[in-house]
């Protein structure tokens, strides 16, 4: 019944996820910046936790935002997962690649056109060497250059005489500075637009790789560019204005793009994914990217959890995605647009007419139930980021008040609750990116099983907390229904 | 608990019990909710 209905829905035709290695910019998230200026040895704290590029590239769960292991091989691996690195754990994996400090410096300042930020001689170089030798990015790619660097001196000059935001490693060593765009307009502060910088640079990362793929779009070919990510582009009279879609676009080398961003906070990316949809489903484009950028804001966000239990902080990673959204090609898994979840303003707070408008009403519109989903992908914040801070594992919570409404439909025994969350549901295994972690990262895994057969139906679920805006009181919904395409039936 | 007449800040969790939910429950047992707020923890 479901299959003839999918017929021509739009598809999820590639998935790139990309990963950045960031230690030093731990201590510039917006949780660390308030906190470590309190303490009277910050730098001496907060140094002996951060981790190295090879121990971040060798968590398991990073292993599993790459592609290179599965949600079900992480449920089994031993815990803490900090304690048990992934053996020879590639830098690069199907979905895309984790990138070392020094080569992201050097992306931040490829993606940089004001020239407001200047990275340090040695740096720069270091960075220009290994980027143009980058196999997707690389000094042919078409990607702008990386300006020659700074000396010290002119840096902490533009330091001490400009306000300019140093770049300090863990070691203290000066790696860069970043200039205000305005003197006398916070939203252009170095802050701000250093955070912007980090969206464009692994925003545009991620859709390099989506677009290296083989038989991906070719960049002339990208028409449209949702971004849903969680930065403000704009100035003091139009804060957020956007657009950061065009920006990474442009950075891309997509001459022909356009594009919008999308704000909903962690709930864009699942709004982004359903109008990407519509816009191919009603043949306005023939294929639209959705993708976003990491938040530097969210790096370190638990760090006094981590320090207080002894362990690595990290939250030492941004993120990035690209997802491809075109039309049916009798393969890529379909987005099911007929049976979109939605929380309405009248969905209201209780928890249970909302997990009923995001997950058994959608689905009884196909007459089916939550048992004919295979996997869902919801918050999938890596539990062992929060723990140590208190703030719980979110994905499990999520998943028990999801099989909770299995039990009141009388679909399952309460007794099988955690039989339905370990077969349905994963560990959190994404780095605690906020729009990022919100089901996406599962995208790439759901999109191989949805293909090779062993998966037959998902359902990605996008919440965002509106209400910290100050505007509503609400949260913000969206689930996607994406299952295996009909004409491999 | 007698909630009839106390004043009551209706703290929430966006993935627990939102504090719009917790505030009705609280109105329902006849508080006067003066504060309603949801923390987010991610």
């Amino acid at each position: 019944m479901t299959s003839a209905a999918a017929i021509g829905m739009p598809v999820v035709k590639d998935v790139a996820l990309v990963l950045a290695h960031v230690p030093s910019l731990v201590q510039l998230g917006a949780k660390p910046l308030r906190v470590l200026r309190e303490m009277p040895h910050p730098i001496d704290d907060l140094a002996p936790h951060l981790r190295s590029y090879d121990g971040a590239r060798a968590y398991a769960p990073n292993q599993v935002f790459l592609g290179n292991l599965t949600v079900d091989q992480l449920a089994k691996w031993p815990t803490p997962w900090w304690k048990h690195p992934v053996d020879d754990a590639s830098r690069c994996g199907p979905d895309g690649e984790i990138v070392p400090e020094d080569e992201f410096l050097g992306l931040l300042a490829s993606a940089d056109g004001f020239e407001l930020l200047s990275l340090e001689r040695d740096v720069a170089e270091r960075a220009r060497v290994a980027l143009d030798a980058h196999p997707i990015v690389g000094h042919d790619s078409g990607r702008p250059p990386i300006k020659p660097g700074l000396t010290a001196d002119a840096i902490e000059e533009r330091v001490t005489r400009h306000g300019a935001l140093p770049l300090r490693s863990s070691d203290g060593r000066l790696l860069g500075a970043m200039l205000a765009g305005h003197d006398d307009d916070d939203t252009l502060s170095a802050q701000v637009l250093l955070e912007n910088l980090a969206v464009k640079a692994t925003a545009g990362l991620a859709l390099a790789h989506l677009l290296a793929r083989p038989g991906a779009l070719d960049r002339s070919a990208v028409r449209y560019v949702f971004n849903c990510g969680e930065e403000a582009v704009g100035d003091r009279y139009q804060r957020g204005g956007g657009n950061l879609a065009k920006a990474a676009a442009e950075w891309a080398g997509c001459a022909r793009a356009t594009g919008s961003d999308v704000k909903a906070f962690c709930c864009a990316p699942m709004h982004a994914l359903m109008l990407a949809g519509t816009l191919v489903r009603s043949e306005v484009q023939r294929d639209v990217i959705v993708l976003a950028g990491g938040s530097l804001a969210k790096l370190g966000m638990k760090f006094q959890g981590h320090l207080k239990h002894a362990m690595p902080v990290i939250e030492d990673v941004l993120a990035g995605f690209a997802i491809h959204v075109g039309r049916d090609d009798g393969v890529s898994p379909v987005i099911r647009l007929d049976a979109i979840g939605l929380h309405e303003v009248q969905s209201g707070s209780a928890p249970l007419a909302i997990v009923k408008a995001l997950y058994s009403e959608p689905l009884a519109t196909l007459g089916l139930t939550l048992l004919d989903v295979d996997r869902f992908a919801l918050e999938l914040h890596n539990p062992e980021a929060t723990e140590p801070a208190g703030s719980g594992n979110v994905p499990l919570t999520n998943y028990r008040t999801l099989a909770s409404l299995a039990v009141l439909e009388k679909l399952i025994a309460r007794a099988d609750v955690d039989a339905f969350v370990a077969a349905r549901g994963m560990p959190g295994f994404s780095p605690t990116q906020g729009h990022i972690a919100s089901a996406i990262p599962f995208l790439g895994h759901a999109r191989r099983g949805l293909v090779d057969g062993s998966l037959a139906r998902t359902m990605f679920t996008g919440k965002g907390s509106l209400f910290l805006g100050r505007m509503t009181q609400l949260s913000d919904g969206i689930s996607l229904i994406i299952e295996r395409n009909p004409a491999l039936a | 608990m007698d909630l009839r007449g106390k004043k009551v800040i209706a703290l929430g969790e966006r993935d627990g019990v939102p504090g719009p939910a917790v505030a009705e429950c609280a109105k329902s047992a006849g508080a006067d909710v003066i504060l309603t707020l949801t923390a987010c923890y991610v």
